[in-house]
């Protein structure tokens, strides 16, 4: 240390502190900075975007162009998110069998991993809503009840105060909601598939859309509570009209002809 | 002429049969006559007394069944919670307390009413009566006595005579009417302008209906469907449903080049349209929104709405387009009315403009 401190005065100190000083930043700089996202091209991010281009111009292309920007026969995807494409394919929506006035749902035939790598290219394509997690759908600890009263204000119209579903124009429908995933529940809700309104969490923040996935798994299951008794489907007042006439009024029918038929006279004749 | 067995049969229960036997013709004096009544048969219960006494006790049993009834639906009553569920096989779980409740007061009803039909066909009198009709009209001479009677007392009272009187009764009977018009009138106010306006007025913030918070225009994506109301407006309020029911709306967001009508387009921000959600039919809320098409259909009778078009009607009974807000944005970033509905809102009514 002596040694050193006599030297300092030496005509080439400085030379060496700054030589010192400029690897150690260098040293620290190379060890602490993170890595660059242009330089990672075998992570696995890119990896799935490639592995989902591949399936994208297999399955996809067709309809809506190479590149994702839409044809004639199918919209750009340009910006409609990961989200997007988890719902439209885990639900066996797309690809689409035949042009029609709604696309139904069928088997699905892409694995999980399959539809998180087509996600992944459309994703890169542009911004867009991104596959939930799994504690944002969950409905455990939401509100049921404000479930209820947001599902009957924002979907009650179109899918039937228990989510049984209803006719649109045209032939177009809004689909029953019963057994239906709660991620593509959450997915739907934030992307508008098809003919569906979106409601993205500016106006509808994940716990609400949490509570409504909540209210679907209470009235939606078979340990449902169901205070009246007969459902008839729960489809409203027109089945159980219907029924009230058709049954009601014929078993009473039913009772007076046979009261009637049947004589009580001693000598039957 | 041959007497068959069967003609025997066939002729029991008509009448002049009897003469018109042997070599004579059968002619018959007057083939419609009434044939009467065929003869009484009695039940079993009328001729044993045994079977008699069974169908009391059939009835009584009946009756007996009813008090029971009602007495378990009492205790039901008392017994269960209304937050129980019972798993009933066919109809799933169901509450005990509406199930129990329905199923003892179905026996207590149908109790006495089995029992009363019971006894009405087994024990009570069926003997048939014949009641002839007769004529609907007075007699001649009944009806000149009643027109004597009213000439005397119409000249007893002097109501001919004595005009002094009989134009006074005609004013007091034309009056009296009058006092159940000014009580039925005091009912309540008239509506006057209210059908007309709504809770929006210029300036007035456009709140989430799923967030109570105001809307900002970068909250309302493309294709989204948002339900708002007027600020200031709470659940607490007495008047809640009415005002809430005339101020409702439904935003969405368009692309601003798919707005054909240009006051629409002018009358929203940068593609977000807000529009009555009230059907101008009969009133149903009506928000079934294709964010394709931009239809919105309602519910009650299918009519459709282009919203893209001035919420033109495109099918269905509605009679005038949706009333739409205008809006702009605020100081703050918030989306705000800047006066109230373009028309009224609902149903159209005489006075609407």
């Amino acid at each position: 240390m002596k040694k050193l401190s006599a030297r300092r005065r030496h005509p080439l100190a400085a030379l060496v502190v700054l030589l010192f000083a400029l690897a150690a930043t260098g040293g620290l700089y190379a060890a602490l900075a993170p890595a660059p996202k242009a330089q990672a091209d075998d992570s696995a991010q890119s990896l799935a975007i490639d592995e989902g281009k591949r399936l994208y111009s297999v399955g996809c292309a067709t309809c809506h162009g190479m590149n994702g920007q839409g044809s004639s026969d199918g919209p750009s995807l340009v910006g409609v998110g990961s989200a997007a494409v988890d719902f439209q394919v885990g639900t066996g929506r797309m690809p689409a069998q035949q042009p029609g006035a709604q696309i139904p749902k069928k088997k699905n035939i892409y694995s999980q991993g399959e539809i998180d790598q087509i996600a992944a290219y459309i994703a890169s394509l542009g911004p867009g809503p991104s596959i939930p997690t799994k504690e944002e759908y969950s409905p455990a600890g939401a509100d049921i009840a404000k479930g209820g009263e947001l599902f009957r204000t924002n979907c009650s119209q179109c899918h039937n105060f228990v989510g049984k579903g209803g006719a649109l124009t045209d032939g177009k429908f809004a689909p029953s909601l019963k057994g239906v995933d709660p991620k593509h529940i959450y997915e739907a809700m934030q992307t508008g598939p098809q003919n569906m309104p979106s409601f993205p969490d500016t106006t509808m923040p994940q716990d609400t859309k949490a509570d409504i996935i909540a209210y679907l798994r209470e009235v939606d299951s078979s340990s449902s509570k169901n205070p009246g008794g007969f459902t008839l489907g729960t489809l409203g007042p027109v089945p159980e009209g219907l029924f009230a006439w058709v049954f009601g009024l014929g078993t009473l029918l039913g009772i007076a002809v046979w009261m009637a038929a049947r004589t009580t006279k001693a000598k039957k004749s | 002429m041959s007497e068959s067995g069967s003609h025997n049969d066939v002729s029991e229960n008509l009448p002049g049969e009897h003469g018109a036997r042997g070599s004579e013709p059968a002619v018959k004096s007057d083939p419609f006559a009434n044939p009467g009544l065929p003869p009484h048969e009695y039940r079993r219960q009328d001729i044993d007394e045994r079977s008699a006494k069974h169908s009391e006790r059939i009835v009584a049993g009946l009756y007996t069944l009813s008090m029971l009834g009602t007495i378990a639906f009492i205790a039901c009553f008392v017994i269960f919670d209304i937050d129980k569920y019972v798993y009933i096989f066919p109809f799933g779980h169901v509450s005990a307390l509406n199930f129990s409740l329905g199923l003892t007061l179905s026996v207590a009803l149908l109790g006495i009413g089995v029992g009363s039909v019971h006894w009405a066909r087994t024990l009570m009198s069926d003997e048939e009566i014949v009641d002839e009709r007769h004529r609907a009209d007075a007699d001649d001479e009944l009806r000149e006595n009643i027109r004597q009677q009213w000439i005397t007392g119409a000249k007893e009272s002097g109501f001919g005579r004595r005009r002094l009187i009989r134009s006074t009764l005609y004013g007091a009977l034309a009056l009296v009417p009058l006092s159940s018009i000014v009580i039925l009138r005091d009912l309540g106010p008239l509506p006057r302008n209210s059908l007309a306006h709504t809770l929006w007025s210029k300036g007035k913030v456009l709140i989430n209906s799923n967030t109570n918070m105001p809307l900002r225009p970068e909250d309302v994506a493309v294709g989204s469907l948002t339900f708002g109301q007027p600020q200031g407006l709470s659940e607490a309020d007495e008047d809640f449903q009415d005002q809430i029911a005339k101020s409702a709306v439904m935003i969405v967001r368009l692309k601003p080049e798919d707005i054909q009508d240009k006051r629409e387009a002018d009358w929203g921000h940068e593609g977000i349209v807000v529009f009555s959600k009230i059907c101008t039919h009969v009133g149903c809320p009506i928000s079934l929104y294709e964010q394709q098409t931009h239809h919105v259909l309602c519910p009650c009778h299918q009519s459709t709405f282009d919203l893209s078009d001035g919420a033109r009607v495109i099918f269905g009974p509605a009679g005038h387009p949706l009333p739409q807000l205008r809006i702009g944005v605020n100081a703050d970033g918030n989306l705000v009315a800047l006066g109230d509905f373009s028309s009224p809102v609902g149903p159209a009514y005489w006075e609407r403009p």
